[in-house]
């Protein structure tokens, strides 16, 4: 993919010319049929088409089959600990503004034990992109049941069926004071996804995507119906939402929502179902890094401070 | 003066008793009241008064464990030690001398602590004893005959009365009254004492001045005309500029220095003040304070902000440090280099929130599961707290590792004057490097001999990479086979003995030889010298050496043990008594230094340690000295 030079632009040829290829890390070692993979190839289109310097892209991630993600870019990567992508991102951000991060986590990852930081970055509102791979099952470790396992659903943990009601990812996000993006998409409505990602990327917030996201071994099942029939998946159309004009055809199942709407998202969020697009968008919404934003200094200015704190200490 | 009532002469007669004035190098105070009375303000104010008029001060806060504890209770006593004298003083001491309570019931507090000396002058407040509630009379009886059977020279004070004439609450006005009176019986500088009053209430109103000035005066003119002792510590001109300040507010003016920008915090007793400090100042300098969701978010961000280019640091306690555990393994797996300061507190779980130990040595050094070497420094002075963070910064980048400073609650809330430090612009970390990485450089591309390696920052050109907490090779690769694995743990391995090259033999305290060497780390360090001091005075051959790090140990210890008849740490954690029932050599479970020392060094070393909740006192180690002396040869 090539950058386009456009009169608006300099007039000059831009030095960076970065096609799919030059995000490409080694091969991909997801299960073959896994959603992850999708996800991977709408990231790689979306860093060509915005030209995103690799050296000031970051994604960071967490534990668990979706976590391996950064291991696949060439990008700078961040593979951590389970369930603590979000703070490493907060750091990452609140240190350096000036780079791209992207935050790629697992439905393990965020909602169970990373589910105290999903509240917390959500209100900080840092400028970052967040993927929530959700396949509703612990993959890696090999069928737990996870906090969005449909209740019944036999697990290696609860092999009389889960026990409770899936957690909907989307009514606690909407639920947090703060919130600036939300929007749900899946891995096998690629364009979908790409657009989604497109919405979530160009949005100065912290953005928040929750990709239903087929998994092969435990939960093929669990999305089967959707996949195989359009009827069972609604799509959220406005006009300052995400629109896809292929995913529209597809599914003639339409909702009209206003995506500044926030207690009409919350509504539709809690309705549940196979609901494509964007819930949320406030772009308002103060954002942590910028508030708390400060100036450079040099050394010798530091240790100006430094001297008047020394005065104020002086006996 | 209004009025001039004491205990022992209720006749009104205002005529100025004679004054005999005591000559003594040093005295220890404490003011103690109900939490919420102001003690700590009247001690804080009268110690840096002292400071400034060229005495060594040491202060030790007195800290209910609640925020509003029942007022007149023992469990509620508040307050501050200070400690003063005409040379340098390095620790809160033994006895008190001189005490100001406000009611007998914290008074009683310090008497259980074993806080007073048996000749103590007691200045208390008098309004409780003909109270118009029965049951305080009757407690304050109560407590006269435990107090009144030990040998204290009990002077009785009207202060609420007397306050009540400028304040309509005399829980407002009695510690400035207090201040008075301090100033008065150690011949204080008025001149120094009202600037101080000013500073103190600098953001308040000039009425509010007014009225403290008015409370520090009345008390003055009570001391003067109704005391008849006046107590002389000689001052020193001071020669040199000092500051005064606690040991977290040097922390934080050592993470300014060190040209940190990331302070990334959860509110934790006692570690908290240092953010409360930094969040005061650190935007002035482009630093901020992040106070995170949870411990473990705080180590978290203080990681993502090192990642990326620039060195932070998270600051904890106990519990805190617990919940951080695994993302200090990350950090250490990884190489990105961190600076934790844990201020400790008595534990394990919520422990002595408020009150000082020395017993998270071995929960840093072990307590990443799997094999996590990094470094470990303890100031053992208010001053070493400005510098260790510093130097601490300056490890954590050229090892790519987590340093540990462990400071305690003794160093946090203690004040002492110290020199002010020479400032350096090479103390501050430059910013990021976004240089393009050379050709063929890996991202973890150790040097076989050292293990030291160049870090990747994000931003620069050529330098991406994937960080991993897994297993990785020399590109970060994420490798399983055994051959990766041993290398990467020995290239850890190996930075931490290279430091250890590096540093010098510790110098000890007395002499180079003899019958005991006292080994300590930390805030001990000032008493246990005195300790020594007394010791060699009277004759003994007692030595002590302060350890700085702790991992790695500094070199030469083996060899400087081997020159004494025995080795004892002294710590302010727990260990076995050696004569408890059930105790033998080999069960014994013994303070955390000696378990390391031990360890690494192959010596029978000894330890004496305490966990009172409070600082140890020269006295106590003096004690444990001579026992060991007196029980001769090897532990």
């Amino acid at each position: 993919m090539t950058a386009t030079c456009t009169l608006t632009d300099c007039g000059t040829t831009p030095d960076t010319d970065y096609s799919m290829d030059d995000y490409q890390g080694p091969e991909a070692r997801w299960c073959p049929g896994c959603g992850d993979h999708s996800v991977l190839s709408s990231v790689q289109r979306l860093l060509a088409t915005h030209q995103m310097a690799p050296e000031r892209t970051v994604f960071v991630s967490g534990i668990g089959c979706s976590s391996r993600f950064p291991h696949y870019l060439r990008t700078f990567g961040f593979h951590g600990i389970h369930g603590r992508a979000l703070p490493v991102s907060v750091g990452v951000k609140l240190a350096r503004p000036d780079l791209d991060v992207f935050a790629v986590m697992g439905d393990g990852d965020c909602c169970s034990i990373g589910a105290g930081h999903w509240i917390h970055a959500t209100r900080y509102n840092v400028n970052m992109t967040v993927l929530l791979l959700d396949n509703n099952i612990y993959g890696l470790t090999k069928k737990q049941t996870s906090p969005t396992t449909p209740q019944g659903f036999k697990t290696n943990t609860q092999p009389r069926g889960s026990y409770l009601p899936a957690l909907n990812p989307l009514t606690v996000t909407l639920g947090i004071t703060n919130a600036s993006f939300v929007a749900q998409t899946a891995d096998w409505a690629p364009q979908h996804l790409y657009e989604t990602l497109e919405a979530a990327y160009a949005h100065q917030g912290f953005s928040f995507v929750r990709i239903m996201q087929r998994c092969p071994v435990w939960t093929s099942i669990l999305f089967q119906d959707a996949v195989r029939d359009p009827a069972r998946v609604a799509v959220l159309v406005h006009e300052r939402g995400i629109r896809d004009a292929g995913t529209e055809e597809l599914h003639k199942h339409h909702i009209d929502h206003d995506p500044s709407d926030l207690d009409a998202a919350r509504h539709l969020a809690e309705e549940g179902g196979m609901r494509l697009g964007l819930f949320y968008r406030d772009a308002s919404c103060p954002r942590y890094e910028e508030t708390r934003r400060q100036a450079a200094y040099t050394p010798a200015e530091r240790i100006a401070v430094l001297e008047k704190e020394f005065d104020r200490h002086a006996v | 003066m209004t009025a001039s009532t004491t205990a022992q002469d209720a006749t009104g007669v205002s005529v100025p008793p004679s004054q005999k004035v005591l000559h003594v190098r040093e005295h220890c105070v404490e003011i103690v009241s109900d939490s919420g009375e102001g003690a700590q303000k009247c001690g804080q104010s009268f110690g840096a008064v002292c400071a400034k008029m060229g005495n060594g001060v040491w202060t030790v806060e007195i800290i209910p464990a609640e925020i509003q504890p029942p007022a007149r209770t023992p469990a509620g006593a508040s307050g501050v030690r200070i400690r003063f004298g005409t040379g340098p003083v390095t620790n809160g001491g033994n006895d008190a001398q001189l005490v100001v309570a406000f009611n007998e019931q914290v008074l009683l507090a310090r008497l259980r602590a074993n806080s007073l000396a048996e000749d103590a002058v007691i200045l208390i407040e008098n309004c409780w004893k003909d109270h118009d509630d029965e049951t305080i009379r009757a407690a304050w009886k109560n407590a006269f005959e435990t107090i009144g059977k030990r040998g204290f020279r009990i002077i009785e004070v009207p202060m609420e009365e007397l306050c009540l004439t400028v304040v309509d609450d005399p829980r407002r006005g009695k510690n400035m009254f207090a201040f008075g009176m301090l100033a008065a019986v150690y011949d204080r500088d008025v001149e120094r004492c009202k600037a101080q009053i000013a500073f103190t209430f600098r953001k308040k109103s000039q009425e509010i001045y007014d009225r403290n000035s008015k409370l520090f005066d009345l008390g003055h003119g009570w001391a003067k005309e109704n005391l008849d002792f006046r107590i002389d510590i000689p001052t020193h001109a001071v020669e040199r500029e000092m500051l005064v300040m606690n040991g977290n507010t040097a922390l934080g003016m050592g993470a300014i220095a060190s040209g940190m920008d990331l302070c990334s915090m959860y509110p934790i007793t006692p570690a908290t003040s240092v953010s409360h400090y930094l969040s005061d100042v650190f935007e002035n300098a482009g630093g901020i304070v992040h106070q995170a969701e949870d411990e473990i978010a705080a180590a978290g961000v203080a990681i993502g902000a090192s990642y990326a280019g620039k060195v932070a640091f998270t600051v904890t306690s106990g519990p805190g440090l617990a919940l951080k555990t695994e993302f200090l393994g990350l950090a250490t797996m990884t190489e990105v280099p961190l600076v934790v300061i844990d201020v400790q507190r008595g534990g394990p779980s919520t422990g002595l929130p408020t009150k000082v130990e020395q017993s998270d040595l071995l929960a840093v050094l072990w307590g990443q599961p799997g094999d996590a070497p990094k470094v470990i420094m303890a100031p053992s002075t208010i001053e070493e707290c400005f510098h260790v963070v510093i130097t601490a910064r300056r490890i954590a980048e050229t090892f790519r590792c987590v340093v540990f400073i462990l400071s305690d609650a003794n160093l946090a809330t203690g004040v002492t004057p110290f020199p002010r430090p020479q400032t350096d612009p090479r103390w501050v970390a430059g910013p990021p490097d976004q240089s393009p990485v050379p050709e063929g450089l890996r991202p973890y591309d150790w040097d076989p001999r050292t293990g030291l390696s160049r870090r990747f920052v994000p931003g620069q050109p050529g330098g991406m990479y994937t960080l991993t907490g897994l297993v990785h090779d020399e590109n970060s690769k994420v490798r399983y086979a055994p051959g990766v694995n041993e290398n990467a743990c020995e290239m850890r391995s190996r930075k931490i003995a290279v430091l250890q090259s590096t540093l010098q033999p510790p110098t000890p305290h007395g002499g180079d030889e003899g019958d005991v060497l006292v080994v300590g780390w930390g805030s001990t360090r000032g008493a246990i010298e005195e300790a020594v001091d007394i010791a060699r005075a009277e004759g003994l051959a007692a030595s002590s050496v302060n350890l700085t790090f702790l991992s790695p140990l500094e070199p030469g210890l083996r060899d400087l043990f081997s020159r004494f008849g025995a080795v004892m740490t002294v710590e302010v954690n727990y260990s076995d008594e050696k004569d408890a029932p059930y105790i033998t050599d080999e069960n014994r479970r013994r303070g955390q230094l000696c378990t390391l020392l031990r360890a690494q060094t192959l010596v029978d070393v000894d330890c004496w340690t305490r966990v009172p909740g409070a600082p140890l006192r020269p006295a106590d180690i003096l004690s444990a000295i001579r026992a060991k002396i007196a029980e001769g040869g090897r532990s």
